[in-house]
């Protein structure tokens, strides 16, 4: 029965994604997508219908969440690396051309203001305009004008009816109003929203034969560089509208090479190291304390301190970094207040060092104390009794008996931890954004970790440089992959040795 | 390359659908039909206040429009929704946005006549001219101004030194806490600290030939603006004390409010919070040094946009350059959040009923509109980064020549 009611489940939300995804596949013409859509959604199908492959059932559903969340994205983050997407090169070469020949349109001086109803003419969408000065009616379309007769016109110039024209209403075919270019001896007749024409010159024109840009006012031209993703003038200038293009390695090699990053890079990683390994081992220190201490046999009231302890861990950890900000303000902060004192917490490097470790302590041992609290309820109390009853102090039982036991146990959650804080953005950015800074370098402050070091350099220098940024997320996942590995590696052997 | 695209995106899907959430992939504009239908994007401030005005310009033409409200980060979150096909119609912002807008394709001009441009006032109109085209219709303006507490200050300080000795002489007296309330915070303030700078001969950008900002030219390191650093070191913590670094964005206007100190620099925004501390209040133009330049401030313009990939476009560029150019739609977004009108007849129908306003209008007068040239992004953490080396009292030409140094790294890319 449970196993029916799996395998409704399961075929019946593959259809609901199927059902749900198809319709904007198909309008936006994605086949490839659509294909693999479908190919997914048969191979599910099948795998819950027939009764064979049954630890494929069980695998099945972990495997696509794996790919979907974990394994695509770091996939992305890669592609994403060898491009120049950011601000500036977010679009395709054909959506600059359109917005530069956009920006030169210049209104035609001296040209006539042109009333505008949008009409149809045997299904073609025509401009039916309206002069305000003379009154003369024409109808515009793609071959140019002609005068319009027995045409109704209101009072503003509106269009009212016209033999042959059926008007439209507002906001209809917007795509063909939004097209149309009625061509005349100057330029083109352009709507200029839904109720006025206006005569334009284009001053730059795209001509695909030289792939460039040439301005006729001044002659100018802009060839295009698909290297970096810009139309440039024989000056070395370029048009402000860039595309979107490959940079092969080019990413990756200014991570080395620029100055300003390999320059800092020691220095940040120093701290950063300290900071995560600092993290996690004074909020396990201060977590285990606590635990320890109330799973002592004679503590009372031990419910009433195990809420108080998790409190920090159950508010906003958002709010409570600004909070933590506020409160280390020199004048108005409430710690130089209760303390009666007027120290500068985050202007000296120490400071700010110590503060910030300070506030992640405060935040970070409320779960170092849950978890220890559950580790230490599956060590049996058997064990220290047996250590105590062979003479062994309490700290000798615990440094030999129960902490060994807790870090088999707590290892994974350490390094998950220390891989976390490694790359602990919020603290740092909402604490001091990387302050302070050395007079003479504006670069990089003292309490920068890599994250935050980069995220300043590829969207807050500038623009958002999502290549130059995923190129370094590429470097930062790199470093704590690595370190994770090394680490699980040897709790696995103390496994071993305690198991 | 590509398959790896299609498993991104198929995922995504899969995300999509497993949230549940409205994340639905949106269609391209599509070729041959306009949905009939407006979709306008702007913050929360300015989603009630726009409302009313949409859904009757909805009505009189015949179409549905939405009003859509993003919370953070809309300027963002609209480039890269318009990028994917599933942005707005015209979103709503600040004219300093229009740089990076343009540079990335996401809005387009708007096509005013030349007398719906003669209804706006010059300086709002120029802010919104970018590449020689008008980009937004812009609706209000933003300035700073100096706000006194009236009770405390009777008259308007002619010049930095003097506002300076007044508080001075209140703190001794032991009336307030602090001499000005001019936010700096911990990493530093351009916006506020610019009239100051600019007073004491301090620039950003040099200017092109036709009087815009030259981003080819910083100017954060020249003499000049050292030589501004150096009467920011004097009024700093080292100093008379005037600026710190303690005093913040979330605590400035709340001191004053809580009378705390005699004077606070800040704009429109604040005298909501003014009013309601119960504080007597009046707003002059920021004073400048004795002899120096005129405290310029930045001057912001909010406007309307016409984004580029705008599903119904030409009811895009109806609803921007013909509709609420209109001086009751101004009226309406004055009454959601006071800041100056940008059209002169909507300026003439508030003013009236609101004797701040004039006030700020006229301490904005020589306000220079904020540069909207996408380098604009790099000047404010290294400048903002120098200003409060300087008013903790470091060296004024390390502290410039650094932020000097990081503005034209990142700008190199």
């Amino acid at each position: 029965m449970g196993f029916l009611i799996g395998r409704v489940a399961a075929v019946g939300i593959t259809a609901a994604v199927l059902l749900y995804t198809v319709p904007p596949l198909i309008r936006t013409q994605s086949w490839t997508m659509l294909g693999i859509l479908a190919a997914v959604t048969a191979a599910v199908s099948y795998l819950y219908l027939t009764k064979r492959h049954v630890p494929a059932k069980y695998l099945v559903p972990g495997t696509i969440f794996l790919l979907t969340f974990q394994v695509i994205p770091v996939l992305y983050t890669f592609t994403v690396a060898f491009t120049n997407y950011g601000d500036g090169h977010r679009g395709s070469k054909q959506e600059a051309v359109g917005a530069i020949e956009r920006e030169s349109l210049v209104e035609i001086p001296g040209a006539p203001d042109y009333a505008l109803t949008v009409a149809a003419r045997g299904g073609e969408v025509v401009f039916l305009l309206v002069d305000r000065e003379t009154k003369a009616v024409q109808v515009g379309t793609a071959e140019g004008l002609s005068p319009v007769d027995d045409a109704e016109v209101s009072l503003t110039g509106k269009v009212l009816g016209a033999p042959g024209y059926e008007i439209l209403p507002a906001g209809e075919r917007d795509g063909e109003v939004q097209a149309l270019a009625v061509p005349t001896a100057r330029g083109a007749i352009k709507s200029s929203g839904l109720s006025r024409a206006i005569e334009f010159h284009a001053n730059r024109k795209y001509d695909p034969a030289c792939d460039c840009i040439s301005d006729s006012g001044t002659g100018q031209r802009w060839t295009a560089d698909d290297e970096v993703g810009y139309f440039v003038a024989a000056d070395g200038t370029n048009l402000i509208q860039g595309w979107k293009v490959n940079v092969g390695l080019a990413n990756f090699t200014r991570v080395v090479s620029d100055p300003t990053i390999s320059g800092h890079f020691l220095g940040v990683l120093i701290w950063n190291f300290a900071f995560a390994l600092g993290s996690v081992a004074l909020s396990f220190a201060l977590g285990m304390v606590c635990a320890l201490a109330l799973h002592h046999p004679r503590m009372r009231g031990t419910r009433i301190y195990r809420v108080l302890l998790i409190l920090p861990y159950a508010m906003p950890s958002f709010a409570m970094l600004l909070v933590w900000r506020d409160m280390f303000n020199t004048d108005f902060g409430l710690i130089n207040r209760m303390l009666g004192t007027d120290i500068d917490w985050m202007g000296s490097p120490t400071g700010a060092r110590l503060s910030l470790l300070l506030v992640n302590l405060w935040l970070g041992f409320p779960y170092m104390f849950l978890v220890t609290t559950g580790a230490l309820q599956a060590i049996p109390r058997e064990l220290t009794e047996a250590s105590s009853i062979d003479g062994a102090s309490a700290w000798q039982g615990f440094r030999r008996v129960t902490l060994p036991l807790l870090l088999v146990a707590l290892s994974p959650l350490l390094i998950a931890s220390f891989a976390y804080n490694f790359n602990n953005f919020n603290a740092v950015r909402f604490i001091t954004n990387g302050g302070p800074y050395p007079v003479d370098n504006n670069l990089v402050g003292k309490t920068d970790l890599l994250i935050t070091y980069t995220y300043r350099l590829a969207f807050e220098g500038g623009s958002g440089q999502f290549g130059f940024a995923s190129a370094i997320s590429v470097f930062i996942f790199a470093i704590v992959a690595t370190i994770s590995a090394i680490a699980f590696r040897r709790t696995r052997a103390q496994e071993e040795v305690y198991s | 390359m590509r398959s790896i695209v299609a498993v991104a995106a198929l995922g995504l899907l899969l995300g999509a659908a497993a949230c549940g959430g409205d994340t639905t992939p949106q269609t391209q504009p599509s070729k041959d039909k306009g949905s009939g239908k407006l979709e306008i994007w702007a913050d929360p401030k300015r989603t009630a206040a726009l409302k009313p005005f949409a859904e009757q310009f909805g009505k009189e033409n015949g179409v549905q429009v939405e009003v859509k409200e993003i919370a953070e980060n809309l300027q963002q979150t609209f480039v890269t929704a318009s990028q994917q096909g599933s942005g707005p119609d015209v979103v709503v912002g600040a004219h300093d946005w229009i740089g990076n807008l343009v540079q990335n394709s996401a809005i387009d001009p708007v096509n005013l006549t030349a007398a719906q441009k003669s209804g706006f006032e010059a300086s709002a109109l120029k802010a919104v001219t970018f590449n020689g085209q008008v980009y937004g219709a812009p609706y209000a303006m933003e300035n700073l101004a100096l706000i006194r507490n009236t009770e405390l200050v009777p008259t308007a300080p002619a010049s930095i030194e003097d506002l300076v000795k007044a508080g001075q002489d209140l703190k001794a007296a032991g009336k307030v806490s602090e001499i000005l309330c001019l936010q700096v915070g911990a990493q530093g303030d351009a916006y506020h600290i610019y009239p100051f700078f600019a007073s004491a001969g301090g620039s950003l950008f040099g200017s092109t030939s036709s009087g815009d900002p030259d981003p080819k030219n910083v100017t954060v390191g020249s003499a000049d603006s050292v030589k501004a650093f150096t009467k920011l070191k004097e009024l700093g913590e080292q100093g008379s004390g005037a600026l710190k670094t303690s005093i913040a964005a979330e605590n400035s206007i709340a001191s004053f409010a809580g009378k705390k100190c005699a004077f606070l620099v800040s704009g429109p925004w604040a005298t909501k919070d003014i009013k309601a501390g119960g504080v007597k209040y009046d707003i002059s133009a920021v004073p400048g040094f004795a002899g120096g330049k005129k405290a310029t401030p930045f001057l912001g313009v909010q406007a309307f946009f016409v984004a580029s990939k705008a599903k119904s476009k030409a009811l895009a560029q109806e609803f921007v350059a013909n509709y609420v150019t209109n001086k009751d739609v101004a009226k309406a977004l004055y009454d959601a959040e006071p800041r100056p009108p940008a059209l002169t007849a909507a300026i003439a129908v508030v003013k009236t009923s609101d004797p701040d306003l004039e006030k700020f209008l006229a301490a904005g007068k020589d306000g220079f509109p904020m540069p909207a040239i996408p380098e604009m992004a790099a000047i404010w953490g290294p400048f903002g980064q120098a200003e409060v080396a300087v008013v903790k009292g470091e060296d004024p030409s390390t502290a410039a020549a650094a932020a000097q140094t990081a503005i034209l790294a990142t700008l190199k890319k």
